[in-house]
């Protein structure tokens, strides 16, 4: 590999070698380093395309040591709750007359949970349905909801992954692990 | 990464460890609302209702605080602190309504209740931080 000497500060050059040398004796370093690539794009994705807001960096910043699974915990009660108001809101919805003010409470609680969470997309999709719902427009309320169970599932399998890849990962705070 | 982080240990320790009674129907805002005042040293218990609330201080007058959501089932924030102050061995205790939506008309209710503040969800650490200074 050319070393540039010109231009780049002699560090850079430094670095290559640091990190040639690192992953080449610690391989287990390298492994870690991948693995957190991939966290790190995952959640990135899931933030650029709107999935997740700066609310779940929040839940983020609740977990230390006293509590290091927090943000699991948290995101597996939601999807608790979620799957039954979502089941409650589809057998609501098969009803006649329509009883509108009962949608609109029960998305009113999927709405805030989502909201605690900072699952976006969700919360954009629950606030549609309940602007039909107040409007008390049942065709506008079926086609909304489909959004909603949609975004829910795309939802929850991503955070699936995510958590999956993250516990792998192991315990907090690996960029300092020096391969043992 | 320090264990206090987002905590300004306000809830104070050992015996003079403030105990809060957080109140929510929902699973991940009692979660939520119990990290944060954990995370500030706050002794807390929870509670899905009002009802369940309301019979928790009949039995444990050492309840310091009551922080609430608004809107549950049943019985609403604001019923639960129209009871808390009609009553005369709770109406001392602060009671904090929590809610996701800003209705100006029900904040201002709340507030000409007694409530001690009022705070929109989600949450956040630095939105119990301010209530501190007005608990002790």
């Amino acid at each position: 590999m050319a070393l540039h000497v010109s231009s780049a500060p002699p560090i850079s050059a430094f670095h290559h070698l640091l990190c040639f040398f690192f992953h080449d004796t610690y391989p287990e370093m390298e492994y870690a380093s991948s693995l957190q690539r991939q966290l790190a794009s995952m959640k990135k994705n899931l933030f650029d395309q709107g999935y997740l807001d700066e609310q779940f960096y929040q839940l983020e910043e609740l977990q230390d040591e006293s509590s290091p699974n927090f943000v699991e915990e948290v995101v597996t009660l939601f999807f608790r709750d979620s799957s039954r108001l979502v089941a409650n809101i589809d057998q609501a919805l098969q009803k006649y007359p329509q009883d509108f003010r009962r949608l609109d409470n029960i998305m009113h609680q999927l709405k805030g949970s989502a909201s605690s969470i900072g699952a976006a997309k969700m919360k954009n999709e629950c606030t549609s349905f309940r602007e039909f719902c107040n409007k008390e427009n049942r065709e506008g309320c079926l086609r909304s909801f489909q959004k909603v169970k949609k975004e829910h599932a795309v939802l929850k399998q991503k955070l699936e992954n995510y958590f999956q890849l993250l516990r792998q990962d192991g315990p907090v705070d690996k960029a300092t692990r020096s391969g043992n | 990464m320090s264990s206090s982080r987002g905590g300004n240990g306000c809830g104070g320790e050992g015996e003079r460890q403030i105990h809060v009674l957080a109140v929510d129907d929902s699973s991940v805002d009692r979660a939520m609302i119990a990290r944060i005042l954990r995370s500030s040293k706050y002794r807390v218990t929870t509670v899905d209702s009002g009802k369940k609330a309301l019979e928790l201080l009949g039995l444990e007058p050492d309840v310091n605080m009551i922080i609430t959501d608004y809107w549950m089932p049943e019985m609403t924030g604001y019923e639960l602190l129209k009871r808390v102050k009609e009553s005369s061995e709770l109406r001392e205790i602060p009671v904090v309504i929590m809610s996701s939506e800003n209705v100006p008309n029900r904040i201002n209710r709340c507030l000409a209740e007694g409530a001690e503040d009022f705070l929109l969800k989600p949450v956040r650490p630095s939105d119990v931080s301010r209530l501190c200074s007005r608990i002790r």
